[in-house]
């Protein structure tokens, strides 16, 4: 599962992830991570059944924790199934089902953006 | 066996005629047979959605009072070619909007019209005695047009190259993101269920003939602009009403990088006339090949990676040199099937009866690159036409010593037709001498896989071989298959002297 966490300077004082490594023994695998000087925004996957640990210990700690779930927002009514989007991906979070209709599976997504840059019907977001 | 097209057209209004989508024709050939599929099937439909660059609208405004020759016009900042009649202008999908940039183009004005919305019209002239207005700015519903034609130069490619890119930067272009170092294809086209593969010699799609276009009825005016299928490129040039077209069927979009473009959903009905149209018909994917071009070579004749079948590119994965390379496409072909279905009912229903051609489109007409009137230098005006050869059963000492003698390091190996077999160079040689090796005669050491250019290739695109293979020299065989020359890396030194000379 994947967990978009976010945290400031002000209210996290330690090394937050290998803070939450140490304490609950998860195996942490950091996919993206931006840190500013006061803020910062880190997509970790973690195994499903530790989610709600890491979760907790992480929120203990001050930082806001989001399951991502539906990264990919797709607009139904611009979307006409062209699949411009699938190749692009690095994570394979796009596909056609057997009626040449996209699927997303959200929880693969690291919100690289590649996908919203290739969508010609401009039908593609990530989430926020 | 044949069918006569009254015969059809009697079933459709009787509302009996029996109408598949030609995704399913394959199906039907091999279950009932060509003569068994001719009594069952009376119209295959075809279809296709995707980008179709080469669209636009014709508009007549009305007349104002008092009244404007309209000599610039635009539509939501967009540009339309007003240098036709008065209140007439043409606005093409592809132009930007000169506010917006590429989000906005021609195709998102057409769309706009097709949903009902209203949008601004500004116009000028320089005021005639007959037209004395100069300035004009309105805003217009598609129902307040006279007229609203779509007129497309160029759509329902019979096929398209798919894209590849083999630099190491992204690239951004009409066939859509294209990853660095060969990380995806990109490809467009509905395959078996696109017209012109259908019926490629054109028996029963030429003009006058009734399609199905964005949602209204349209027509087919001719052969398209670029149409090449003689090498399996045509294309159509198509009409419709634009005030019945839906945005279920007609769609603005932009390429990141590149511009605007218009999705078209397209349609062609086939009246199944006689076997051979029926055949025809039951093309598969399978059958309907294309190439994967390198569009990191920045040229007009971009290096074919490889030839790829469509029923390969629609599984979402090919093999490139080894590797697994994802494929996806720009066109919809949950869209293009939606077309075809559409088509179908509309037939089925009685709704849109079937002609033949007026007039036939050429199927063999090849579209022509620009005429050159740069001068690019050709293999022959720098090949070496003094060649040493030898022959594949000639002994490697007579090889060795006409090496030496010939004063070169490649001698091109000829059969006793006279027929170019092989190549040996200095170090073929010297590595047969330095082995005891059983080797004796020529045809033992020579590489048989020989790249060769031709005189009439830009000297461009042999270097390119040279550099590519990492080899010093290239045979040159003319139209006759022939040995004419040796091109060798030190004869392009002489494009530089020529350059200097002159």
């Amino acid at each position: 599962m994947k967990l978009h966490v976010t945290f400031s300077r002000k209210g996290v004082k330690q090394p937050i992830i290998a803070h939450t490594i140490l304490k609950t023994g998860v195996l942490i695998n950091v996919e993206r991570a931006y840190i500013e000087s006061m803020e910062g925004e880190v997509l970790i996957e973690v195994p499903d059944k530790d989610a709600a640990l890491v979760s907790a210990t992480m929120q203990e700690a001050g930082a806001r924790v989001k399951v991502m779930e539906d990264s990919v927002i797709r607009d139904e009514s611009e979307c006409v199934d062209c699949g411009a989007c699938i190749s692009v991906c690095p994570q394979d979070v796009l596909s056609f089902d057997d009626n040449w209709r996209l699927v997303i599976d959200g929880e693969k997504c690291i919100l690289c953006g590649k996908c919203v840059i290739a969508c010609p019907h401009n039908a593609l977001s990530l989430l926020q | 066996m044949e069918k006569s097209l009254d015969l059809i057209n009697t079933r459709i209004r009787e509302g009996n005629a029996r109408v598949v989508t030609a995704d399913r024709v394959p199906g039907i050939v091999e279950e009932l047979g060509i003569k068994g599929a001719l009594e069952e099937v009376d119209v295959v439909t075809t279809g296709t959605f995707g980008a179709m660059c080469s669209s636009g609208a014709f508009m007549n405004f009305g007349h104002s009072d008092p009244p404007i020759r309209m000599e610039r016009v635009w539509i939501n900042d967009v540009e339309a070619y007003a240098g036709i009649a008065a209140v007439d202008a043409y606005i093409g999908a592809t132009q930007k909007s000169e506010t917006q940039g590429i989000k906005y183009g021609g195709a998102h004005v057409l769309e706009d019209l097709v949903s009902g919305n209203s949008v601004h019209l500004r116009a000028q002239s320089r005021g005639t005695d007959c037209y004395p207005r100069k300035t004009i700015e309105i805003d217009l519903l598609a129902e307040d047009l006279n007229q609203a034609v779509m007129v497309n130069p160029r759509n329902a490619y019979q096929r398209y190259m798919a894209a590849i890119n083999t630099t190491e930067r992204p690239l951004y272009t009409y066939m859509g993101t294209l990853l660095p170092n060969s990380g995806n294809v990109s490809y467009s086209g509905a395959g078996m269920l696109s017209p012109i593969p259908n019926d490629p010699e054109f028996r029963t799609i030429g003009s006058g003939v009734p399609i199905f276009l964005c949602g209204a009825e349209g027509m087919i005016i001719g052969e398209g602009t670029q149409a090449s299928p003689g090498n399996g490129f045509g294309t159509l040039m198509t009409t419709g009403n634009l005030k019945d077209m839906s945005k279920d069927f007609l769609r603005a979009a932009t390429f990141t990088g590149y511009g605007s473009t218009l999705y078209v959903g397209l349609g062609v009905p086939i009246p199944v006339i006689d076997e051979d149209i029926l055949r025809r018909t039951a093309i598969r994917d399978e059958d309907i090949m294309t190439g994967i071009a390198d569009y990191g070579v920045q040229g007009r004749d971009r290096p074919v990676i490889r030839e790829v079948s469509y029923a390969e590119l629609k599984s979402g994965m090919i093999d490139i040199g080894g590797e697994e390379v994802k494929t996806s496409s720009l066109s919809s072909y949950r869209k293009a099937k939606e077309v075809a279905c559409e088509l179908k009912s509309r037939i089925e229903n009685g709704r849109m009866e079937l002609s033949l051609p007026t007039r036939r489109i050429n199927p063999a007409v090849i579209a022509r690159p620009m005429r050159d009137t740069v001068h690019t230098p050709r293999v022959r005006e720098i090949m070496n036409t003094k060649v040493v050869t030898i022959y594949e059963d000639e002994e490697i000492s007579t090889a060795a010593k006409r090496l030496l003698r010939g004063e070169t390091n490649h001698l091109p190996v000829l059969n006793r037709e006279g027929k170019l077999v092989g190549i040996v160079t200095t170090f073929d040689v010297s590595k047969a001498v330095a082995t005891t090796d059983k080797a004796k005669i020529v045809l033992d050491i020579m590489t048989k896989k020989v790249v060769t250019t031709s005189p009439g290739e830009a000297v461009d695109i042999a270097a390119r071989k040279l550099e590519k293979h990492n080899i010093s020299a290239l045979p040159v065989i003319d139209s006759q298959g022939t040995l004419a020359g040796m091109l060798s890396a030190i004869d392009l030194g002489k494009l530089f002297e020529k350059r200097w000379k002159a």
